[in-house]
């Protein structure tokens, strides 16, 4: 979990610092896009890794989810949390609707099959993604989407460390604040497009 | 509180106590105990109840206790959803009736993970943990007399943390607690209390790998850093006992990959 984890979270900060050229403007987005599919050595390589990264995370994490729901046994039947965090407790859930929205975001932007319309935008992808948020169901699934990302994140990033054994009680909490804060920049990052784009600031 | 002539005051309380017998469900019964000493700990407010129901020709409820006193890990009991009950770093012999008000009512479980079967009632089957520690928590030394106690130089510091690894009683609060029902606390624990001392050097990666082993093999779950476990712990042992625990597996299992068979290979050089 932690590994593949590891590389997904580098992965989201890279496709979100590419994202911002938006606001740079059509010219600067749509070189980069070109730039990305003129390399196909290293947007392929990039993909392997990412495709065999998610699935090792998933599978990891449906095993995990079986094994330990069932090393309950049903647990007390009074609950008492004491100090697990919503985002602890919720890492199933919201991989899940991240995966939902990435399966969906993937055919929306890359294999242009959803939620388009008719229209052909060929290179220009900056095109692409105004008309892609100028529908707001569309654009309100990305925030909901990205804002759980961030709960993911604030949990799994921190967990990481303490996987590796990267973790004592002083660091902890640092590295729990570091993990919100990377959850955070990553969630407002994305999210300041669609944003941007249902304002009217970006056209 | 009932305040009696000065005396010390009472508690009349519900209870509503797990019931089981080995290999069948269980139910929850509810009886009413009262007068109950708010000097009493809990497992006397338990004897108690069964000296009451022994007077009434009932069946008593059975629970694990031994000390009394803190330091052996035998009584476990999962009080309204905590483990040992409301008061951190304490374990149920340690617990107070003050801790409780008048006319409460508590929920008394057994501790519940899939590694812990019900024997009955409230007593569960901890041997999963001495799986564990036969697996990899020794040393090896000269057996017969007494060895000299400085003969080996422990800094301080090492003994300190050794020391405060040490503290876990073993009383399995932490798989209790764990929403995973993982044992990484307690193996967490062994580990750091041997592996960090000179005398356990020898044994250190073979008893880290077979203690996570056996650990999987008894059937607990695993860590998913919920941190219940530190919460609920009687000895407020840290969940640093499960990082350096990842630590020092992933260390082993690295070794282990790259370990020399002692021959060459046999595809040339």
């Amino acid at each position: 979990m932690a590994l593949t984890g590891l590389v997904l979270a580098g992965f989201v900060l890279g496709h979100m610092t590419g994202n911002l050229l938006m606001f740079k403007g059509p010219e600067a987005i749509n070189a980069y896009a070109a730039w990305l599919h003129a390399n196909p050595g290293l947007l392929w390589g990039a993909r392997a890794v990412l495709i065999i990264s998610t699935i090792a995370h998933i599978w990891a994490g449906i095993l995990l989810s079986l094994d330990n729901r069932a090393a309950r046994a049903g647990g007390p039947a009074v609950d008492a949390t004491r100090r697990a965090t919503i985002a602890s407790r919720t890492m199933p859930y919201s991989g899940v609707v991240i995966l939902g929205f990435a399966i969906f975001h993937l055919l929306h932007f890359t294999f242009k099959a959803v939620a388009l319309g008719d229209v052909s935008f060929g290179d220009d992808v900056y095109k692409m993604v105004i008309a892609g948020f100028s529908s707001k169901p569309v654009a309100y699934f990305y925030i909901i989407s990205l804002l759980l990302l961030c709960l993911h994140l604030s949990h799994g990033v921190s967990s990481v460390f303490q996987t590796l054994g990267l973790r004592n009680e002083r660091w902890r909490s640092r590295l729990d604040g570091l993990a919100l804060a990377y959850g955070w920049i990553i969630a407002l990052g994305f999210i300041s497009i669609p944003l941007a784009v249902l304002t009217g600031y970006l056209k | 509180m009932v305040q009696d002539n000065g005396k010390e005051p009472t508690l009349a309380l519900k209870l509503r106590v797990w019931r089981q017998r080995r290999g069948q469900p269980g139910a929850f019964e509810e009886h009413s105990l009262a007068a109950v000493p708010t000097s009493a700990s809990f497992l006397e407010m338990m004897d108690m109840l069964n000296e009451q129901l022994i007077k009434a020709g009932k069946d008593t409820f059975a629970f694990d206790h031994d000390c009394r006193e803190g330091i052996c890990g035998m009584c476990s009991m999962t009080i309204n959803g905590m483990p040992h009950g409301p008061i951190p770093g304490v374990t149920t012999c340690q617990l107070h009736m003050r801790n409780f008000r008048d006319g409460e009512t508590i929920t008394v479980e057994p501790w519940r993970a899939r590694a812990f079967p019900v024997l009955k009632d409230l007593a569960v089957d901890r041997s999963g943990f001495d799986k564990v520690i036969q697996s990899g928590g020794f040393i090896t030394v000269r057996t017969g007399s007494a060895p000299e106690a400085n003969n080996i130089p422990v800094p301080k510091p090492i003994a300190d943390e050794a020391m405060d690894a040490a503290e876990c009683i073993g009383c399995g609060a932490c798989v209790a607690s764990c929403k995973n029902g993982s044992a990484m606390l307690f193996v967490g624990a062994k580990i750091n209390h041997l592996n960090i001392l000179p005398q356990g050097q020898a044994e250190r990666d073979r008893r880290t790998l077979s203690m996570v082993k056996t650990m999987d093999e008894a059937g607990f779950g695993n860590c998913t850093n919920y941190g219940e476990c530190q919460a609920h712990c009687p000895k407020s042992i840290t969940l640093d006992v499960i990082a350096k625990l990842n630590r020092d597996y992933l260390r082993a299992r690295v070794k282990e990959f790259f370990s020399s068979t002692g021959k060459p290979s046999k595809g040339g050089d």
